[in-house]
């Protein structure tokens, strides 16, 4: 076995020092009813590299990738160009094949990653401060509801009908058993948001509003005003970005008040990957700094006096503070950190601002040729780099039949809100840099066709 | 010798004198300093080639940006050096051993990487039509099955995003399945030397959290544990082979008289490297346990994740599992998600995560386990095992093993600080080892054990490898026990000395920040 | 004014109805450098061996659990800014919270100097 460096007579010579005779002298605590005999039956023996890599073909074979066909589905996860380096670096041994830094003296070029990733994330976000990370933007989500409500001390969220719905569904999992209570809507096929009614609804028993900026529909709504209506009932505004390549041409939310702004990270530099892994970005007030969840890299010195970075307020972690800590989170998602934090540095601010005008003015122009066809209308009247079609059908077959044709073309909302039949004919569609003009005539082409 | 060259380069040897001499970059050789992005990159700098943007009317909502991120930049040669250059200030497992206790750092194969990265799974919508994605969903499929076969459950959950998150998925899995049957029960019962997060786990999911006695051999208290169940109790999280590195006997009869009592029983599978392929905890009653992928099936720990937590159900918590999941007609691959949900799987508590979980990590770890069959993955267990073994009788002459008494040791063999000379601790053990170019073993857990010292050495180290670390930890252990004042001091040949983690938590700095303006002088 | 201690090595300077709380001496040299404090707000209710406040040094976190039950008069502001106070100064600056006791007899428990100091010693 290519992985297994012990040789027979290694093992001979290692049970000899033991003082065992067999490796089963080894496993006397097992009952002898609960140990197997020999290999688990009906399971394959081991393969070699080729065959393993061979199975594997087949399988990527089946699927339609994104890069090599007419690509537009968003939704929460973004397909973007990745530069080469960001692949390179993130399959460097010493980041790829390291562990949580615990040991600082010897983990520095992850601790500097993370605090420079932190900084990163917080300015992106217009937040003072940022974590190092969590499991993705629904975790994200869920997470900084729980924190509003041990800052608050109260139970009651508000979330707007333009959260991303799986991050509802895990909200709405999380809170049977915490005892939060959640206050949710459908969205409507509208240009309007649903912002009255969460103005409306503010109380003094509100522990936060949470909005999505671009929301699930594309639209996008300054948050001001929400969150000074938080602000004087004692309330949070939470934020939740999932596509920070937003932030590059429209407002942080920071900006407009925020006190805790989350997102998913993935559409810098990690990949779609089927939904996973991604990265959750964490950020807030300083002031609500101990009451944030996971890991956190502070800057400090060594014996020396040398700058130098440690994990830090870990006091707030499981590890410490077992059933009082702030979260049972125990990892954050590192290596994905990392490749959101050099694409970033890659672009730097002049490239992001860049690449959001791209996206935006590809989007812009997409929308307008697919509203050319026949029924088709755009529900926006503001959107980033995705949008939403209301067509005269239903729009899930229709992509079932634009993926027929090896177009992929959008997220239908009627996969997103099963049973919701005043979504039925809406369609999500995402234009990035990566689709081209030639992309989207195919695309507007095979639309109508389908539409006839 | 006029006719020969004397301006050449003339081998001289220098004087080998030991002195540190201070270099004007701060650099050691091949130990270079690194500035941070923020004080060497610039905004208008960047790495990234764009085409222009068509000139367009925004539609932005009048939410343009007008004020700066502050975001540096850096260009691609740039970018490449800087990071290369942090990830030489990192130990890692490609760079050596790494016995970390209860972290299972092991050899990642990079076959996992290069079919992690195959477009067809790497450059996949978690959205796209189920018909684009079948292969995708086949490599799910196919994990599941490895996982509930070498486990012996009936079900498993795939989308728990960590190991953490799978001991979540698990305790609302026992929640819900107590709801259904409308018994309301507020306990859990964790050993004392369980990691963190199983109380942590507990109380987030509204359970008290009481502790389970330990023996003095190290194990589960059988007849304290008996005595404490009662209709109040949910269930219990046992670590088992537990975290003081011994196989919990008694787990059969734990199981037994925990659902006698109408209560469940949780494992974290954090250990699962020490048995897997040789025994099934299905057999020893287990009703849900979690499965860290970047534990036993190798996936990479990316300094500090993304990790991936699927877990194993018994037939009593299948119906309860979260969604989406992933069933088989056929030849043709289905995703259950809440709308196919509500017919066929009513029970489920929900969803835990956006998407189908840690896709990434999946094409990886099925990678590993066809890699070892049956057949290797039985050896892994065995060699990890003898492994541990090797190593706590080479050096329990030199340094206390609470438990060496309690029988052979699982994949881990536990240490203390015992002995050492006064004022020595475990920490200097720790750094001691860095210095000998070691990543140290894990301390301070378990809590129960003072000064505890983890040690894992896994299956995929050679004995030679072990032997100089016997060795190198033997020699540290002496210098602690005879209080060797350079110890206290250690390491010296690191990237950097001890780090002030007091300053760090009192005045935290999270983020960089623009030093203040200097003042102009005169 | 009259000082008490307890088994969880806190102090109690009473003044009448109106006792002081911190933690002693042991507890600080116990923890290590203090980096964090967390005091009870005017006005908390707290109840005897319920928590009160909360002290992190950086790699453990501790309740300080109310000596005695009452309201709390004040807790001590100057922990925020700098924590250090604890290790620095225990038993004077250091000090956690005042509140106004609801049953002096709960008093009638707790040890004097000398008995902490016996009680210390056979740890």
């Amino acid at each position: 076995m290519r992985y297994l460096p012990l040789t027979p007579s290694d093992r001979q010579a290692m049970l000899a020092v033991i003082g065992a005779k067999s490796i089963d002298d080894l496993f006397v605590d097992v009952p002898a009813q609960a140990q197997l005999d020999g290999p688990i039956q009906g399971l394959p023996n081991h393969a070699s590299e080729m065959a393993v890599e061979r199975h594997f073909s087949e399988l990527a074979r089946q699927n339609i990738t994104a890069s090599h066909h007419p690509f537009f589905l968003g939704g929460g996860a973004y397909k973007h160009h990745i530069p080469a380096s960001v692949d390179h670096i993130i399959q460097r041994g010493e980041f790829l094949t390291a562990y949580t830094p615990y040991q600082p003296e010897i983990a520095q070029g992850t601790l500097q990653m993370l605090f420079e990733f932190q900084t990163q994330v917080a300015r992106l976000f217009g937040c003072d401060v940022a974590n190092a990370s969590m499991y993705d933007g629904s975790t994200a989500c869920w997470e900084a509801i729980g924190m509003a409500g041990r800052i608050t001390k109260r139970t009651k969220a508000l979330l707007s009908s333009g959260l991303h719905p799986h991050y509802v569904s895990v909200a709405k999992t999380m809170a049977q058993y915490t005892g939060d209570r959640l206050d949710t809507a459908l969205p409507e096929l509208s240009a309007q948001t649903d912002s009255l009614r969460l103005l409306d609804t503010i109380d003094d028993e509100t522990s936060c509003v949470v909005v999505q900026y671009p929301d699930i529909l594309g639209r996008i709504e300054d948050m001001s005003a929400i969150a000074a209506k938080a602000h004087a009932h004692g309330a949070l505004l939470i934020a939740v970005v999932t596509e920070p390549v937003a932030l590059g041409a429209i407002k942080a939310p920071g900006e407009m008040g925020a006190d805790i702004v989350v997102g998913e990270g993935q559409s810098l530099g990690v990949g779609l990957q089927f939904g996973g892994p991604y990265v959750g970005l964490f950020a807030c007030k300083e002031k609500f700094v101990r009451q944030m969840p996971g890991r956190l890299c502070g800057e400090t010195v060594d014996a020396e006096g040398k700058r130098g970075f440690v994990l830090t307020l870990s006091t707030r972690e499981q590890h410490i503070r077992r059933e009082k800590a702030t979260s049972n989170i125990c990892t954050n998602s590192g290596l994905c950190a990392l490749a959101f934090s050099v694409h970033l540095t890659l672009l730097g601010e002049k490239g992001l601002r860049g690449l959001a005008s791209l996206n935006h003015a590809l989007a812009v122009q997409a929308a307008d040729r697919l509203t050319q066809i026949s029924g088709v209308e755009l529900v926006n009247d503001s959107f980033f780099n995705e949008f939403t079609l209301k067509l005269p059908k239903e729009a899930r077959p229709v992509v079932r039949a634009l993926a027929d044709r090896k177009i992929l073309g959008g997220v239908s909302l009627g996969r997103l809100y099963s049973g919701a039949d005043a979504l039925r004919n809406g369609l999500l569609v995402a234009v990035t840099e990566t689709a081209t003009s030639e992309d989207v005539e195919t695309f507007a082409t095979a639309l109508q066709e389908i539409l006839v | 010798m006029s006719s020969i060259n004397q301006s050449g380069w003339k081998p001289e040897m220098g004087n080998a004198d030991d002195t540190a001499l201070a270099t004007y970059t701060g650099n050691k050789a091949l130990m270079l300093e690194e500035a941070l992005i923020f004080e060497i990159g610039t905004a208008g700098t960047t790495g990234v080639d764009l085409a222009d943007a068509p000139q367009v009317a925004a539609r932005l909502g009048n939410l343009e940006r007008h004020r700066d991120i502050g975001l540096p930049g850096l260009s691609e040669p740039e970018t490449v050096r800087h990071y290369t250059r942090l990830s030489r200030q990192n130990y890692a497992i490609d760079l050596g051993f790494f016995p970390l206790g209860s972290c299972t750092m092991k050899h990642n194969p990079r076959l996992n990487e290069k079919v992690a990265r195959m477009a067809g799974f790497a450059d996949v919508h978690p959205l796209q039509p189920v018909e684009t994605v079948q292969g995708a969903l086949g490599v799910i499929y196919e994990l599941a099955h490895w996982l509930v076969t070498l486990t012996g459950m009936k079900a498993v959950a795939m989308s728990p995003k960590a190991g953490a998150h799978g001991e979540l998925c698990g305790i609302l899995a026992i929640r819900a399945a107590l709801t259904a049957r409308g018994d309301a029960r507020s306990v859990i019962l964790c050993p004392e030397s369980a990691h963190g997060t199983n109380p942590a786990t507990a109380a987030f999911a509204g359970y008290a959290v009481e502790n389970i006695p330990a023996t003095s051999e190290g194990r589960v208290d059988l007849a304290a544990l008996k005595a404490r169940l009662g209709p109040d109790v949910a269930g219990v999280m046992i670590t088992n082979p537990n975290t003081c590195g011994l196989f919990e006997r008694d787990m059969r009869d734990i199981s037994d008289a925990v659902h006698a009592a109408g209560g469940y029983v949780y494992c974290d599978g954090a250990n699962f490297n020490a048995i897997v392929g040789r025994v099934r905890p299905g057999d020893l009653g287990i009703d849900a346990m979690h499965i860290n992928l970047h534990k036993t099936f190798s996936t990479p720990h990316g300094g500090g994740g993304p990790g991936s937590g699927p877990v194993v159900l018994s037939e009593a918590l299948a119906p309860y599992a979260p969604l989406p999941f992933v069933v088989k007609d056929k030849d043709h691959y289905r995703l259950v998600e809440e709308e196919t949900a509500g017919a066929h799987h009513g029970s489920s508590f929900g969803r835990m995560v956006a998407f189908h979980g840690q896709m990434g990590m999946f094409t990886r770890a099925l990678a590993y386990i066809m890699s070892h069959g049956a057949d290797g993955l039985r050896q892994v267990a065995e060699d990890a095992v003898l492994n541990a073994n090797y190593i706590l009788r080479s050096l329990e002459d030199v340094l206390e093993s609470p438990f060496a008494h309690s029988g052979p040791c699982m994949h881990e063999a536990l240490f203390s600080d015992n002995g050492l000379a006064d004022g020595y601790s475990t920490l200097d053990i720790a750094k001691g080892l860095i210095d000998e170019g070691y990543h140290p073993m894990t301390v301070y857990f378990p809590l129960v054990v003072h000064g505890a010292m983890l040690v894992e050495p896994t299956e995929t180290e050679s004995k030679a490898t072990l032997d100089q670390f016997i060795g190198a930890l033997r020699s540290v252990a002496e210098r602690a026990k005879a209080g060797d004042p350079s110890l206290k001091s250690a390491p010296h040949h690191a990237p950097r000395r001890r780090l002030d983690e007091t300053q760090a938590a009192r005045k935290p700095v999270l983020v960089w920040r623009e030093p203040e303006q200097a003042v102009a002088a005169e | 004014m009259t000082r008490y201690f307890t088994e969880d090595h806190e102090w109690i300077d009473v003044d009448g109805d109106t006792a002081t709380v911190g933690i002693t001496h042991y507890a600080q040299s116990q923890l290590g450098d203090i980096v964090f404090a967390e005091v009870p707000a005017a006005g908390a209710t707290l109840k005897k061996g319920g928590d009160a406040a909360v002290v992190e040094s950086v790699k453990a976190a501790s309740d300080v659990y109310a000596p005695v039950s009452g309201t709390v008069i004040e807790g001590n502001d100057a922990l925020e800014g700098d924590p250090a106070l604890v290790n620095s100064d225990p038993e004077s600056e250091g000090w956690f919270f005042k509140l106004t006791l609801s049953d002096s007899s709960e008093l009638d428990s707790l040890m004097d100097a000398a008995a902490y100091q016996a009680f210390v010693d056979g740890l």
